[in-house]
Order: structure tokens, then sequence, then C-alpha cells
């Protein structure tokens, strides 16, 4: 018989009990259980980035950690970045007035990736942005506006 | 891309773990970060019917200074490693290779013991184990043993664990004074595998004399690969740019086996092998001389 797991997992501030299988990905709890899609799924193997949430603060592939892994510990995905629909995360913001996004697949990943990077990092240069978003793929910007909405957004939260 | 179905265990001790590992025999899998096993498994390249999930053994997560060396429990986080101050005054080499270790989400999961015991051969902790002269402890339900980091990689993602056994601690031995440093590869891409790296450690005695010099190589064979006689060559010599280039053809020419890919033949590999070591050992030997201003 399939075995099925008690796992409480709290993500975005709010704490969700569910019965999953281990062999559920966190990527396919959150969008699949929990309705939230905002948390993308590109390779689902570590490669692109898109699927990256914050687990216990720090940046991680939500695609290589099983839902039952996430057990008593805080997700937070894109979801929990806004503090309501009409304001933005100052990251967010910066995307669009910067146009860091076309097709915004990897946004949610990117997004997430800078949230603990520039709390370590409130002031960085070019090079270590390019650096801190080396996992995770764009395809469609060719990253400049993105470093643009990076260097902007760090602007704005200092 | 989705998981065979297992059984999920998440001990949270060793004892258990091994414990559970005796009774799954061969179906079952250690799972530490998992940043190479789960991957493995969303292609189902790797399917098995149990997986031990380490991430709540608390007891494996630690750096501890000691005397002469400094333990280091299998289930410590790669980002923390990159940031622990401990490493970077005692083992300047690693601290250097860790922010090529692919990118910082998978540094947040990965493990030392788990990228140790996956033993890729493109990786870049096996190799500065194996120039740093790590001890690994290995323990299972009977027995408990250590093993010097040159045995303990055995083939192309194979080590000298025999089933039932987990690797526990992996201990670093001091590096004697006036030791040198230099971590370097080519990549792609920032985090990507690398198409060629060495690490290289040089010891200069009072006269700037080399009496210990070591050479590793990554994805250069079916492991980490030592340039044992271009290492020699060095030892009881004052470096110099000839001893230098001699040491790095000897390497890159001979020693190494690297087998080629879509990125890079293997002509390509040895040339990188060479520009690499000149340059590793340049580095090394200025460090060790104390001719660097470091920050």
């Amino acid at each position: 018989m399939t075995q099925r797991l008690p796992v409480t997992i709290t993500v975005n501030e709010k704490t969700y009990s569910r019965e999953v299988e281990p062999r559920l990905l966190l990527s396919d709890f959150l969008r699949h259980e929990l309705g939230l899609t905002g948390t993308h799924v590109g390779c689902e193997h570590g490669v692109c980035g898109a699927c990256t949430i914050l687990f216990d603060g720090e940046s991680a592939r939500s695609c290589l950690i099983f839902a039952v892994q996430a057990d008593g510990h805080e997700i937070t995905t894109v979801e929990g970045l806004a503090q309501s629909t009409k304001q933005l995360h100052p990251i967010q913001q910066a995307f669009w007035e910067a146009h860091g996004l076309q097709c915004g697949y990897c946004t949610p990943g990117i997004l997430m990736t800078l949230v603990p990077f520039l709390k370590e990092n409130p002031d960085p240069t070019e090079d270590e942005i390019r650096h801190a978003l080396s996992g995770n793929l764009c395809r469609c910007t060719g990253y400049q506006h993105i470093v643009d909405a990076v260097k902007l957004a760090a602007d704005k939260m200092r | 891309m989705k998981p065979a179905p297992f059984e999920y265990y998440v001990p949270d001790s060793i004892e258990e773990a091994i414990a559970l590992l005796r009774d799954h025999g061969s179906d079952a899998k250690l799972l530490a970060g998992g940043q190479s096993l789960v991957p493995a498994m969303n292609f189902r390249v790797v399917q098995p019917s149990a997986l031990i999930d380490l991430n709540r053994v608390k007891e494996l997560d630690y750096v501890r200074e000691e005397e002469n060396c400094v333990r280091i429990g299998a289930m410590t986080r790669e980002r923390t490693l990159e940031f622990e101050p401990l490493i970077s005054k005692r083992f300047p080499l690693l601290a250097e290779a860790m922010p090529h270790v692919a990118h910082p989400q998978i540094r947040n999961r990965g493990t030392l013991g788990g990228s140790l015991a996956n033993a890729d051969p493109a990786a870049e902790l096996p190799v500065i184990m194996l120039a740093l002269g790590a001890r690994l402890n290995a323990r299972s339900v009977d027995s408990e043993r250590w093993v010097e980091a040159s045995s303990f990689f055995s083939g192309m993602f194979m080590t000298d664990l025999a089933e039932g056994e987990m690797l526990v601690e992996i201990e670093l031995p001091s590096s004697p004074l006036r030791t040198g440093w230099s971590f370097l590869e080519v990549a792609p891409r920032a985090g990507d595998y690398a198409l060629m790296g060495i690490a290289a450690l040089v010891t200069l005695d009072e006269n700037k004399v080399c009496t210990q010099a070591k050479l590793v190589y990554l994805n250069a064979g079916d492991g980490p690969v030592e340039g044992k006689e271009s290492a020699q060559l060095l030892e009881g010599e004052t470096l110099n740019d000839e001893l230098i280039d001699s040491a790095a053809a000897l390497a890159s020419g001979q020693e190494i086996n690297p087998f080629g890919n879509i990125h890079a033949s293997v002509e390509y590999q040895r040339h990188l092998a060479n520009v690499l070591t000149r340059k590793a050992l340049k580095t090394a030997g200025k460090r060790a001389a104390g001719e660097e201003n470091l920050q």
C-alpha cells in the first residue's frame, strides 16, 4: 500500500497540515496541494532555478526537496513577498520598473534568490549580482535588465 | 519527471540511521542534501525502495576545532563551510573552492558528506579532501573505521564504503607552516560543472625550498586524480618558472586521464590542466612564501 505521511508545513506564515506520499516534491506540494502556482517548475533537476523558494529563510530548489522533508519547517514562496495586492515587494517593484522580465517564467525563482542575497549584500556590485543569479536561467532577457532591476531594488531597500 | 515510489525513514540519530541501513540493505539510499540524488530519482535513474533521510540527524552537523585537526560532521552544509571562519583560517584551500561548488541555492542544501559519498569525478570537494589529506570515518552497525581520502574514492561515482556503512565524519589534519594554496577551475558558466580544475598545495621550508607539494585534478579521470610524479619534481627544489612548466607538462600530458565531453576535447582539457597547473603553482608558491598580500 502506498505510504502516506502527515506533514505540517508553514508556507508564507500560514500553517497547512496534509497527508502526502513521500515521493511528492515540495514544488508539486506547493502547486498542487496548496494551489500556490507562483512557484514555477522548469527542469525538475536543479539546473534552471525557476522553483527556488525560501526554506527556513534560505534559498533552495523546491524540486530537489521532498514535501515530507519540509515537515515543521517554514517555506516562503513568491506569493509571500507582496504585502498586499496593491503594494509590491521592493524587489518586485524594481523588476516592474526596470523591465526585469519578459515572459516571466523564471521571475519567481529569481525574486526568491534575491531576497536573501540582498539581505546579506545590501550594496552589491554587478559582478556579485551576476554571480548570485548564476543558478537561475532566463531565456528571454539576456540578463541585462534583470541586473539593472537588482541594482534598483538594492537602492530602494537601502 | 517524478520519482518512483519509496518508503521514507527519518532517523534522528546515527545509531538509528545505520540500523535502518542494515535492515534495508542495498535497496536503501541515504538522503543527505539531495542535490545529486533527487535529480537522479526525478529522472528515475535511481529508484531506491527506501530512503533514509539524514536531515534530522543533528549530531552529524558540526565543525569542531582540535589542536591538530578540524572535524566536520558529514551533514554539514556546504554553505556553512563557505562562511565558517575556522575553515578560511585553517583551510583556505577549501574556502577558496567553496564558491565554485554549484550555486548558492544548491550549497544551502548540499552537504560535505553527501558530495564525498557521491564521488562525482567533476566535483570539487573530493579533490580538496584528497589534497588536504583528509581522513574519513565510516560507521556501520558492527564496525567503525577510518579511511584515507586517497583510498576512499575508488572510481566513477564509487567509494570504498561497504554495504551498511555510512560516512559520519571528515577529519582535516592541520597543514604544515608555510603552506600555500590555490584552487582554480574553468567552467562554461559560474557554478556549472568545470571542464578542468586543480587544487594545489605547496609547502616551503625557511629557505624557500619546497618540502611538499600536492596537485589534484577534477574531471581528469574516473575520480579525483593526483599528480604524484609532477609533485615529486617540485619537492627538494626552489620553485622557478622552468620547474613549474615541467611539472605542468608532466601532469597535464601524462598523469591525468580526461575523457573529453561535448564541451571540451581531451586535448583541450589537457591544455587547460597545463595552464591551470602553472597558475596554481605560482599562486601557491607565493602564498607559501608570504609574498602575496592577503586581505
